[in-house]
């Protein structure tokens, strides 16, 4: 480093060091945003890594092939020649504990072999895991059994068998926290399942064939050979890579609101940044000109303050990172519902040194409009001030403003991943932005055109401050408005999110299901649920069927398509149709016309979901065959419905009318209401005890147990939102604080002049009512646009708004600006006013 | 003698809106190197902007500054602040110290911008000149007005420069104040040599100097030696 270089370092730090203050609250704004992404980055990071390290104990096996119903021959050859290492057979059943007379709906999983071949099956006594199989038992999930007080050695029913606990299951490679706790897993011996008696027609079941390979197999090109064979006999075919990958997309989401939510931190961060180095270097301005005129070029000003607000930029990137390193600790935390396995929280170098990295870009970009000044500086200004020579030339202006708008661009577009998103929020923030500046100048003007004359001297000194030189009005409204604005989309949003996802629980809506009734059983179920005082509220008949043609074009032929526009899960899957004559609430018909009955000389009109003619590519006149349990059924599209599947009732994709099914292999669903626990406990354990096969759903119990994801959503919600809302505080600190500078010697030449305290404390204080005022407003309502926009556009649901950004932000963020507000005069308020102006310099 | 300073046919205009604004018109001067020299007028007869255009600190609508026998003109920004940071220096009515920098440090400025490795003692033996060897480490805010002014005059004379500008030296100071610091000044030009233009509209301080001119509505009104002034 020479001697010139290392003198800009000396200036540089010394003037820092003598604006600490100033410089620590800019600071501060890179710190709590830049913290966000870090910790939301890291998060990130090592859950991929997670997912990727953890995908062959997450399924316990190199691969699996599974069916849904009993393979076919070629699939059973297919299976067969690969030589499985493990099979397993699983559905969801009630099982009863005779010692105290608790039911309790389940996952039954039938295993035969030493599965899991990677990860372990975890459980108490930890010998249960392998002697299982040897001594015929069962092993139960933990938590159930707890909630039972069921002990090893106690027996439990699961059909028709009735068989000992070995031990309490903790964990087992395949099943996810939630499902576990809507079925939690049982585990027993393949070689049982045919005496549980459970596995009848219409149940839904699962065949597993697991498989350990050798390191050699590559598996993507094995399941890219494999996989389609399988899909022609309705297997699929699952390599733990492809199971990382599916994974790694189901967290998608939870890590774009957490993209989203640091992005704004980080943005409110910007805004801290751009605001406080504006009247910074406003300040400096005289200073420079001093400089210039004794000596120092355009390039040394310049320089000096680079490098003052770089090295700001580099520490609050790198103690911004260190917190964020530390939050992320948090994540796991708070997601572990969500995660199917504990996260090992690793720090890498990446994160950290993009943080740095992230804080130096941004601290210089954002301040690089108001540095341009520095340069532009005319030394002449040591003798007279002229406002507009440092501004510089348009043309620079415009670059930077250019950079400024491709950096929130890009960096939005890496956190969101989509192109339409960005570009709606960018859009979004410079509307706001513009509004918010327009807003501002137009208050002035209207204030100065209609000011009020008649006013006492304090309203008219602080409606002066508005619009005087040097007011702060424009970069003090923009500033809290966007934080504003920024903090009440956020939460408007969450509201919206929030509602999406709502469940009500009412007491005339059904919330018991009963699945599996066989058509023999139907009388008897029903008047076992009335013989207790209970309503039987549907009982819909389901005939499941598989579609056989689409507009005449086998699905066959179409699997084999490459160009086909129909989506493959349709040509594989086993639809559960019903059939009457009325449509219901959640449906509504949008295309055709509904027609309730047919006679038997008809040809068969049915009405489809719009998701399904949407993915199926299918229009009202259109062909379809199904085939019925082996038989045949020609179909043309009467009706398109749109289904809301929000509502938690039984919906179809595909609904048939009255006269055409009810002669086919069919199973029932009787949805009932229970109005509590005890009923609830009562109903099943009748129904578990005289009809073993079927499976009952307590809708309360779902509910709860979404309630509960929906807490742990919102809390992440709330945490990032106030995380944003800290940096929001932390920018409206520096913004108003800053402005002290402005304001302070003027406040003390009222003194001088002999303006009491109470005087000058009313002006500061109407001044910065004002202004928190306006600018918290203006930022709500457009919140209040943006999220409207968002719930029309994005979300598609109806937005109400909260009330709570206008009852508490609004009163709070104007209570903050006046608070700080106030905070700067003290100094003019305490001391003398020769003691203050010496000091002010 | 040979000319340090040579002013010719100077204009100078500003734009206000629609108007155009005259503040100097046709102004042709010399300074003599080691001269002292004042510049008086009312207010608002364009003494600083005059200033200003000497120092290289603003460029003239019309005709030539030839400072230190270089023509500002042909200058570009950076060569005239280099330029002053090698042959001027300034003393400014209102001190222009830099508010976050101590007395030694601001002293220290000029010097460490020609790379004189030696600025911190040459700034503290200048500093005891002017009777501050015990504020070294105060800011500016720490320091009176005529303490500040003679923090102001140790920075102007830090770099030994050929000629120094002074803005109303006192107008912000009482009047023995004022006095010991103009003392302090001609002292300090004397022992260095320096060429000494003061700008005031204090007759009695443009009286010590050696030559006066005199401008009135922008244009020179007499420039005559203090003699005849007299």
């Amino acid at each position: 480093m020479n001697q010139h270089t290392t003198w800009l370092f000396k200036m540089a730090w010394r003037d820092a060091k003598a604006s600490r203050v100033r410089l620590l609250l800019f600071m501060a704004s890179i710190i709590l945003g830049i913290a966000a992404v870090v910790s939301i980055q890291l998060f990130s990071t090592n859950l991929k890594d997670n997912i990727q390290r953890q995908s062959k104990s997450l399924m316990g096996a190199d691969y699996i092939i599974d069916a849904r119903q009993q393979p076919t021959d070629r699939a059973q050859t297919i299976i067969d020649s690969l030589k499985p290492d493990a099979l397993e057979v699983n559905f969801v059943s009630m099982i009863a504990f005779p010692k105290n007379g608790g039911t309790k709906l389940v996952k039954v999983r039938g295993i035969d072999g030493d599965f899991p071949f990677y990860g372990s099956m975890n459980t108490e006594p930890v010998s249960a895991a392998t002697t299982y199989q040897e001594l015929g038992g069962a092993l139960v999930d933990a938590t159930l059994l707890l909630q039972f007080n069921i002990q090893p050695g106690d027996s439990i029913k699961v059909g028709e068998l009735t068989m000992p606990v070995i031990g309490a299951l903790k964990s087992i490679p395949g099943s996810t926290a939630i499902g576990t706790s809507v079925a939690p897993p049982i585990v027993i011996p393949h070689r049982f399942i045919n005496a549980t008696e459970l596995l009848q027609f219409g149940s839904r079941k699962e065949y597993q064939f697991f498989y350990k390979a050798s390191d050699t197999l590559d598996l993507n090109r094995f399941e890219e050979k494999i996989g389609p064979m399988l899909d022609k006999e309705n297997a699929d075919l699952d390599t733990h890579t492809s199971t990382s990958k599916r994974l790694g997309q189901r967290y998608e989401n939870v890590g774009k609101f957490l993209n989203l939510a640091a992005f704004i931190a980080l943005l409110l961060g910007c805004i801290g940044i751009a605001s406080s180095v504006h009247i910074y270097i406003k300040e400096k301005l005289k200073s420079i000109a001093v400089l210039k005129c004794i000596g120092a070029s355009r390039r040394q000003s310049f320089m000096i303050f680079l490098i003052q607000i770089a090295g700001i930029g580099i520490i609050g990137g790198f103690i911004g990172s260190m917190i964020g390193v530390a939050l992320q600790e948090l994540f796991p935390y708070i997601l572990k519902g969500f995660l199917p396995f504990t996260v090992e929280v690793s720090i890498t170098a990446q994160p950290i040194v993009m943080g740095v990295f992230l804080g130096l870009f941004m601290s210089v970009l954002f301040a690089s409009l108001p540095l341009l000044s520095t340069w532009y500086v005319s030394p002449l200004e040591v003798l007279r001030v002229d406002e507009t020579a440092s501004k510089g030339p348009k043309k620079a202006r415009i670059i930077v403003f250019s950079l400024i708008l491709i950096f929130l661009f890009l960096f939005s577009f890496w956190l969101l991943g989509s192109f339409i998103y960005t570009f709606g929020f960018v859009v979004a923030t410079l509307i706001t932005f513009a509004v918010l500046a327009g807003i501002a100048l137009l208050f002035m003007k209207v204030i100065r055109k209609f000011f009020p004359k008649r006013f006492g001297f304090t309203s008219r000194q602080s409606l002066l401050n508005l619009f005087r030189p040097n007011n702060q009005t424009v970069v003090l409204v923009v500033a809290i408005g966007l934080g504003t604005f920024l903090i009440s989309t956020l939460y408007f949003t969450k509201d919206i999110l929030l509602a999406k996802t709502e469940v009500g629980q009412s007491n005339t809506n059904a919330n018991m299901i009963i699945l599996d009734v066989q058509s023999e059983q139907r009388a008897t179920i029903e008047q076992t649920i009335k013989a207790k005082g209970l309503p039987v509220l549907d009982n819909i008949p389901l005939v499941t069927m598989r579609i056989h043609s689409l507009k005449g074009k086998l699905v066959n032929e179409l699997r084999q398509d490459s160009t086909r526009q129909v989506r493959g899960w349709l040509l594989n899957h086993e639809f559960r149709t019903t059939y009457r004559n009325t449509l219901i609430d959640s449906e509504e018909v949008i295309e055709g016309s509904w027609i309730p009955e047919l006679k038997s000389e008809d040809s068969v009109v049915i009405s489809i979901s719009d998701n399904l003619a949407a993915d199926a590519k299918l229009n009202v006149g259109d062909a379809m065959v199904f085939n019925v349990q082996g038989v045949l059924m020609q179909t043309t599209v009467g009706s398109i419905r749109k289904v809301d599947w929000t509502q938690l009732q039984l919906n179809f994709s595909i609904l048939f009318p009255k006269g055409v099914l009810e002669d086919a292999p069919q199973f029932n669903v009787i949805t009932t209401a229970v109005p509590d626990e005890v009923t609830s406990a009562n109903l099943q354990h009748d129904l578990v005890v005289k009809f073993p096969n079927v499976t009952v759903i307590d809708l309360r119990q779902v509910y709860t147990i979404i309630e509960d994801i929906l807490d742990k959503v919102s809390w992440i919600i709330n945490f990032m939102a106030f995380f944003s809302i800290l940096t929001g505080i932390i920018v409206l600190i520096g913004s108003v604080r800053t402005s002290k500078y402005q304001r302070i010697k003027e406040s003390v030449l009222l003194r001088t002049l002999g303006a009491t305290n109470k005087q000058i404390l009313k002006i500061s204080a109407l001044e910065y009512i004002f202004l928190g005022l306006l600018g918290s407003l203006v930022g709500i309502l457009l919140a209040l646009i943006s999220s409207f926009c968002l719930a029309l556009l994005v979300f598609k649901e109806p937005f109400v708004p909260s009330a709570i950004p206008f009852l508490v932000f609004l009163p709070g963020i104007t209570l903050l600006v006046l608070g700080i507000g106030l905070s700067n005069i003290q100094t003019v308020l305490r001391s003398s006013p020769l003691e203050v102006l010496r000091r002010e310099g | 003698m040979s000319k340090i300073l040579k002013i010719n046919g100077l204009e100078k205009t500003y734009s206000s809106g629609n108007k155009q604004l005259t503040v100097l018109q046709n102004i042709t001067f010399d300074v003599e190197k080691g001269q002292t020299f004042s510049i008086v007028g009312p207010s608002g007869s364009g003494k600083t902007t005059l200033l200003g255009l000497c120092a290289g600190l603003d460029q003239p609508n019309a005709g030539t500054v030839e400072l230190c026998g270089q023509d500002l003109s042909a200058l570009n920004e950076d060569q005239r602040a280099q330029l002053r940071n090698k042959e001027v220096g300034f003393i400014f009515q209102n001190f222009q110290l830099l508010p976050t920098l101590t007395a030694l440090e601001n002293v220290s400025v000029p010097l460490e911008l020609q790379g004189d490795k030696d600025a911190t003692i040459k700034s503290k033996t200048l500093l005891e000149k002017v009777g501050l060897g015990n504020r070294f480490h105060h800011y500016p805010s720490q320091l009176s007005g005529g303490e500040q002014q003679r923090v102001a005059l140790a920075r102007a004379f830090a770099n030994a420069p050929s000629i120094l500008f002074a803005d109303e030296p006192t107008g912000n100071l009482d009047e023995d104040t004022g006095e010991k610091v103009i003392q302090l000044l001609f002292d300090l030009n004397k022992e260095a040599g320096t060429t000494l233009v003061i700008i005031s509209h204090d007759l009695d301080l443009a009286n010590r100097t050696q030559q006066i001119l005199r401008l009135k509505g922008g244009q020179i009104v007499a420039n005559e030696c203090t003699e005849k002034v007299l």
